[in-house]
């Protein structure tokens, strides 16, 4: 019988996820790595050219979350060029900005739980892999895919109209951004068809949330118990504690809730933080200094977010967000299928966030760009759909970059991966000798909770398969299963 | 005819930009040649609400950069998929088709037009070689669109892969 061989072409410079796990003589798991295998320099590349082209270049780095790189790049050159450090801004110039950051967040989102995570809660994590996706979810939920779609796409298009293109935006630019927002677009946004309008994202994002909740109330022990496993958690907050997702200082409280860091300015982040570099993985693991690397590492995104804040500045979010708190008894929430629970309040947010922008006039008129004096180093931080992201930039008197250091959300989050990892390790395949389909879904399930943009954290580009391979006492290579 | 051109991936990326290119020069054309009831869009990649957007269409041409072993360029047909990688953020162009016949009950004519590439770096700029590619198949696509009835009616004639 003939077989077909069928390439893409999509896939092509591949970085992959390899997961490695060794037993001992009784088929006990003994260790278990996540190693992200591709790497390329991106930060010598842009060494040398002109600092204001930052908040382009670094899109190169990702095609998935160019508009945070955008961002977080310009809060960094807002510094450099005298504009401050986040209040510094226009009216309109930090507002655009926002608009645009929650329009990535809310697609982000969105995508991702529509996308990737409701297959999994609809079908189970051992359910046929055929049906176990959002084709599935289109066959049995249409409405429910319906609505990731269209929410995906009012996020894209809000980025469209504050970044100005799809590919390659220039909204952000160093001291503000260089365009209002169009009447035109207010009014789509505002008042456009029915499936395409701000209320109806209002409305989704409401709809998604009772959905996960019901789901929540009938497979409790499986969201509270899967990979979970007490951490510190990091994020920017507002001064005044509440979740704020563009700018803020830095907390961090442990698994318990004791704050270990607060209150910091983020231009100092050296000072707090250091990253690790371990042989067997070209991702480093970066940690709190005064904690040292083995007790420092934290997790970001989502969870940690709602586990560092102490309210969210919007109503019907923040209603959730009590709910939430009570399920931990205020306590910080260390169980990592919750990320899903904090990321579709998150949702919900940043759509109540958006209305409001959406309706503030400052986004149709007003200076656009502040001006100060220059001086040759900046940091960004923001908090990207994953997580803090960081970057850092210094320059010479001729303009060029010669410094550049980026922590992307999924190098914060590489230690609770890995932890997350071990945890489904020992639980699905101690005294197993081979690696069955519902085992690599269940390390994916773990995994996929963080959310991880692998594409930034090595910097490949195309599609992002896992490799799990199964290695005996003797250190042989038992059994191998790619995804 | 509701036609739809739209070129994916990274001009950040050298020669993974040639789907983006390639598309920039064939909407100068049409303007040029004032070709009317053609769309083109450009993105970093595909992702689900092309399932929307390709949906009100009777033929779509997704044209994307390839490291498959072919001469210059080639054009395939493009079957719906239900398969999605483990965390990435985009879908696969059969993914789109197949979602799109899901949630839109609609079946488009999608077809893939590959351009062989040969540099991924972080630069601006598409190698000299992929860009002779692109030119043979930006001559190519531009007589497709001048009857694009005949991708319809007569697919096996075209410059399959």
């Amino acid at each position: 019988m003939s077989q077909k061989i069928t390439i893409e072409p999509v896939t092509r410079v591949e970085g992959h996820g390899k997961v490695t796990i060794h037993l001992d003589d009784s088929n006990q798991v003994t260790e278990s790595r996540l190693h992200i295998v591709e790497f390329r320099g991106f930060e010598r590349f842009v060494q040398g050219r002109p600092y204001w082209e930052a908040p382009v270049l670094v899109q190169r780095l990702c095609g998935i979350c160019p508009v945070s790189h955008h961002l977080a790049a310009a809060k960094a050159l807002d510094v450099i060029v005298g504009a401050g450090t986040g209040e510094g801004l226009t009216p309109t110039g930090e507002k655009m900005r926002r608009l645009m950051h929650y329009g990535q967040i809310f697609q982000s989102h969105a995508l991702h739980f529509f996308h990737l995570v409701s297959p999994d809660l609809l079908f189970g994590i051992d359910a046929d892999p055929a049906i176990r996706n959002v084709i599935g979810v289109a066959l049995e939920h249409k409405d429910l895919a319906v609505q990731g779609v269209m929410m995906r796409k009012f996020g894209q298009e809000i980025i469209r109209a504050t970044a100005g293109k799809k590919i390659h935006g220039t909204g952000a630019i160093p001291g503000g951004i260089n365009k209002h927002l169009s009447p035109e677009d207010k009014e789509l946004f505002l008042n456009g068809p029915e499936l395409q309008n701000i209320d109806k994202m209002l409305d989704w994002s409401t709809g998604v949330m009772e959905f996960f909740k019901d789901y929540y109330s009938k497979n409790q022990s499986f969201i509270d118990d899967f990979a979970s496993f007490p951490s510190n958690h990091l994020s920017l907050v507002r001064k005044d504690g509440a979740l704020d997702l563009y700018h803020g200082v830095l907390r961090a409280v442990d698994w318990e809730g004791n704050k270990i860091l607060d209150d910091v300015d983020y231009q100092d982040y050296e000072q707090y933080i250091e990253e690790e570099v371990r042989s067997w993985s070209y991702m480093k693991f970066p940690y709190l200094k005064h904690l040292g690397p083995k007790k420092g590492w934290y997790r970001v995104g989502p969870l940690a977010r709602l586990n560092t804040c102490d309210f969210i500045p919007s109503p019907l979010a923040q209603a959730e967000f009590e709910q939430y708190k009570a399920v931990t008894n205020g306590k910080p929430n260390n169980h990592c299928l919750h990320y899903h629970y904090a990321r579709l309040i998150e949702l919900l947010h940043s759509a109540e966030m958006m209305k409001e922008l959406l309706n503030d006039p400052d986004l149709m008129e007003g200076e656009l760009v502040t001006k100060g004096t220059k001086v040759n180093k900046g940091i960004g931080l923001l908090e990207a759909p994953r997580g803090t992201l960081f970057h850092h930039y210094e320059i010479n008197d001729d303009d060029q970059l010669t410094r550049v250091n980026l922590i992307v959300s999924t190098t914060n989050n590489n230690e609770p991966m890995n932890q997350s990892v071990n945890s489904v390790a020992h639980s699905w395949m101690d005294g197993k000798a081979q690696i069955t389909e519902p085992m690599m879904n269940a390390v994916e399930v773990a995994i996929r909770a963080y959310d991880p943009c692998l594409s930034c954290a090595t910097h490949a580009l195309g599609q992002m398969p896992l490799e799990i391979s199964l290695y005996d006492a003797k250190d042989r290579l038992i059994d191998q299963k790619r995804t | 005819m509701q036609i739809l051109i739209y070129g994916y991936g990274n001009p950040g990326r050298q020669d993974d930009g040639l789907g983006v290119e390639l598309v920039k020069r064939l909407e100068e054309w049409a303007v040029e040649t004032e070709l009317a009831d053609i769309e083109f869009d450009k993105n970093y990649q595909l992702n689900i609400e092309d399932a929307e957007a390709i949906s009100n269409k009777d033929l779509v041409i997704f044209a994307d950069a390839s490291q498959e072993e072919i001469e210059d360029f080639c054009l395939s047909r493009v079957a719906g998929n239900t398969k999605v990688s483990f965390t990435t953020h985009a879908a696969s162009p059969g993914y789109v088709v197949e979602l799109c016949k899901e949630l839109f009950q609609k079946d488009p004519h999608v077809m893939l037009l590959h351009i062989k590439g040969y540099e991924w770096d972080f630069k601006e700029g598409i190698s000299d070689r992929a860009l002779d590619n692109m030119e043979k198949a930006l001559s190519y696509m531009k007589i497709v669109l001048e009857k694009p009835d005949l991708v319809l009616k007569l697919n096996n004639k075209f410059k399959t892969c």
